[in-house]
């Protein structure tokens, strides 16, 4: 699905991706965990094709990115910039899909059955200043859904909501990957979120970032905010991530 | 779509309404009481003086009456003077105001979107709109004879700038993320301009529509006092050189009143097309 | 401002002045009534040693400083009050919003009957004009003062005054310069438009009234360069004031003139 060869960035004389390598596969999530200030939302803005890497290649299906990607959608961190404030949640949701060439109607109801997947079945005509921040990325999330991409890239899509919220998130997540097959690069600081929602986690260095690490996570589906955590082999992956970014104090007690 | 607009304006006014008649005549009075007051005491000090320069505010209404309130009541009222006076002005005022606003924003939007583009045109733009229109009120005069020319000249010249500036500086600020966004699910050039760009800097753009609106009415005004044979600032400077001080007070209660009904309507549109940014960082 | 920035804006005025000299030279544009740049510039150099003109800008130019202080004299403890009393506001509101729409200019036919004495009628409706930017900024910034600056003085004892004068006015200061910034500019075109109505012995007005009954719109645009140039330079020194004196303030205007 994804494939990211060599890829370097840097901005000026600072270098912030030195020589990154690693893959998606069709249907996989993959979290990218790392210290902040690694420069991973540089490199998922490379993979979204909104900045031009110094150097490497990245490949969707095969081919290069060299513009944005027609199959590709993101989820940033800060629902606030980039959800419209001038448009209703139903709005925001509709307003990709009309390069597909759907018409006005048709548009609107995919827009609705997206706002129902994610909980917001009553919200369509809200506008984003009437909704709670979870409610926000909510939105966004039913947006990325609604366009119906083959890759999703989320940029840390849950550090500007509380902790409930967060949860409640990352389950919706894990919820609509089940039901469409979609891949996801979800991108976190955080290393229990990494492993919860990943099949896979990918450890970065701190900047300039390399991947040290790729973890298969093997926990049973559908997985549980309590049980799953309290597994042995979660327990035993959040420590051996944990230990590889020992010695990088700039992880430690983060945000 | 109907819940949407109550818990929207119940939103913008938090207040419940509470209390009987009472509270609302004390309401009314705590606001109102001055206006009366020196109203009355205008009236006092007015016939006092008996100055003719300096009529009571009766004899004004009287006169704002006699003027453009004596017609017949299938046109409301309004006298041929009042069409007459008021009609052609008004017209010249919206047209280069619409005429300026429309230039404005559209030039504005584009160099606010080409960096470079706007650093060649800025330093005459900020010249420009430091030229104080009623200098080149003789320029254009005899540049154009026509005095609807020479008006809606001195309007779309002295009011363009606020519009143009503001607009740019809105479609220069618009956040990132927004064109982030837009940029990722594909839109296409002219539909992140119409769709992105223009909603993230209409509130900076109205904020410029409403200051040139007043500025136009000035202008208007000015316009008319100079070289008109028309309008109302024409009657003004004919109640004064016929030292029809009545008149020329009348005149400008009569300006006034159509200063706030502009500003009251401007306002209105603002809100209703603005309604998602009213919550937000409303500044003006 | 980066050099490269500066050299556009200088390539911008260069093209600009040149399309307009050919347009004139082609004839496309009639010489006789608009004039090629190198002319006006020509003509905006001679004028200084005009004592005509001379006269006329300095007079201009300190009649629209004084209505302007005065202004800001009157403007600044007016909004003061009305920004802290609340009743004062309230009563005075529906005063206000009437009588700040009414255009300013369409009180000068009343000055010249109502004051005899041309200095002061000048003066007066300037000052009048020139007023509301600075009150309703004042009040508006009186109003945005953070509540919590305000209870942690008081909550060390601090008195109303103490209040005002450490926490409100300071706060304040940056709106009450971009009104001023404001008014500066509706200021000029009163003083201009009040020699246009009223005559005088000398004035940028007057100047442009005699030049234009003369057909030299050379004159007129070379007049209208200089009050361009003490525009922008009024501009540039509240700007670079209000840069300089307010760092720690984001204003967030809304409006940017």
């Amino acid at each position: 699905m994804l494939k990211v060869v060599n890829l370097a960035h840097a901005y000026g004389d600072q270098q912030v991706l030195a020589g990154i390598d690693l893959s998606v596969g069709d249907g996989e999530l993959v979290s990218v965990v790392g210290p902040s200030g690694c420069g991973k939302s540089t490199l998922l803005r490379s993979i979204a094709g909104l900045i031009k890497p110094s150097h490497g290649q990245v490949l969707i299906n095969g081919v290069p990115v060299e513009q944005t990607p027609d199959d590709l959608a993101v989820v940033f961190q800060d629902y606030s910039r980039s959800l419209f404030p001038w448009l209703s949640a139903a709005g925001n949701v509709a307003l990709p899909l009309r390069r597909k060439g759907m018409s006005r109607r048709a548009r609107r109801e995919a827009a609705l059955a997206a706002l129902d997947q994610v909980g917001l079945a009553g919200s369509a005509d809200k506008y984003p200043f009437e909704m709670s921040g979870g409610m926000q990325q909510r939105v966004a999330i039913a947006r990325a859904l609604a366009y119906r991409p083959a890759l999703l890239l989320m940029d840390e899509p849950f550090a500007s909501v509380d902790a409930q919220t967060r949860e409640d998130l990352e389950d919706l997540v894990l919820a609509v990957r089940a039901n469409h097959n979609m891949s996801i690069l979800l991108i976190t600081h955080d290393i229990d979120e990494s492993v919860y929602v990943g099949d896979r986690v990918v450890v970065l260095t701190r900047s300039p970032a390399t991947v040290t690490e790729s973890l298969t996570v093997d926990l049973p589906s559908p997985r549980d905010q309590i049980a799953t955590r309290e597994l042995e082999a979660f327990v035993r992956l959040r420590s051996e991530i944990g230990r590889l970014v020992r010695g990088r104090p700039d992880l430690v007690g983060e945000q | 779509m109907k819940a949407v607009a109550e818990s929207r304006a119940g939103a913008v006014r938090p207040e419940p309404r509470r209390g009987g008649p009472l509270r609302i005549v004390w309401a009314v009075v705590s606001r109102f009481w001055l206006v009366p007051v020196v109203v009355a005491a205008w009236e006092a000090a007015a016939r006092a003086a008996a100055s003719i320069d300096f009529p009571p505010p009766s004899a004004i209404v009287l006169r704002m009456r006699e003027l453009w309130l004596s017609g017949p009541p299938t046109r409301l009222f309004l006298s041929d003077d009042a069409i007459a006076d008021l009609l052609p002005g008004l017209g010249r005022m919206f047209a280069g105001w619409l005429l300026a606003s429309l230039v404005g924003v559209v030039a504005g939007i584009a160099l606010g979107r080409a960096a470079t583009a706007a650093h060649y045109v800025e330093p005459l733009i900020h010249f420009a709109r430091a030229v104080p229109p009623p200098m080149l009120i003789t320029l254009f005069v005899l540049l154009f004879r026509s005095s609807t020319q020479t008006q809606l000249a001195v309007i779309v010249f002295g009011v363009i700038w606020p519009v143009l500036l503001n607009s740019m500086d809105g479609a220069r600020s618009v956040e990132r993320g927004y064109l982030d966004t837009a940029a990722v699910f594909g839109l296409g050039r002219r539909e992140r301009l119409l769709r992105i760009v223009l909603p993230a800097a209409a509130p900076k753009i109205f904020a410029g529509l409403r200051l040139s609106l007043s500025l136009a009415l000035i202008l208007m005004v000015i316009s008319e006092l100079v070289g008109s044979t028309d309008g109302i600032g024409y009657e003004l400077l004919q109640a004064q050189r016929g030292f029809d001080s009545p008149g020329v007070w009348a005149t400008i209660l009569l300006l006034g009143l159509l200063g706030y009904v502009l500003n009251a309507v401007f306002v209105l549109v603002e809100r209703r097309v603005l309604s998602w940014h009213v919550r937000g960082t409303r500044t003006t | 401002m980066t050099g490269a920035r500066l050299v556009r804006g200088a390539v911008g005025v260069a093209g600009f002045l040149a399309v307009a000299e050919l347009a004139v030279r082609s004839g496309y544009l009639d010489e006789r009534l608009l004039p090629p740049p190198t002319v006006v510039v020509r003509e905006a150099v001679l004028l200084v040693a005009d004592p005509e003109f001379t006269s006329g800008l300095v007079g201009t130019v300190s009649r629209w400083l004084t209505g302007l202080a005065l202004a800001i004299a009157i403007a600044v403890p007016a909004g003061v009050l009305l920004g802290t009393v609340a009743w004062a506001e309230r009563a005075t509101r529906p005063l206000l919003e009437f009588l700040r729409p009414i255009p300013s200019v369409a009180l000068i036919p009343l000055a010249i009957l109502l004051i005899p004495d041309d200095f002061l009628m000048k003066i007066s409706v300037i000052v009048y004009a020139s007023l509301w930017p600075i009150l309703i900024n004042t009040m508006y910034g009186l109003r945005e003062v953070d509540p919590l600056a305000k209870d942690s003085l008081r909550s060390f004892g601090f008195g109303r005054l103490a209040v005002l004068c450490r926490v409100s006015l300071p706060s304040t200061a940056p709106f009450i310069v971009t009104g001023v910034r404001l008014s500066a500019g509706i200021a000029l075109i009163l003083a201009i438009s009040a020699e246009l109505l009223a005559g005088g012995a000398e004035g940028l007005g007057v100047f442009v009234i005699r030049a234009g009954s003369g057909n030299r719109t050379d004159l007129v645009i070379a007049a209208a360069l200089w009050a361009g140039t003490a525009g922008v330079l009024s501009n540039t020194a509240l700007v670079a004031a209000e840069r300089r004196l307010f760092r720690w303030h984001h204003v967030r205007s809304g409006a940017v003139t």
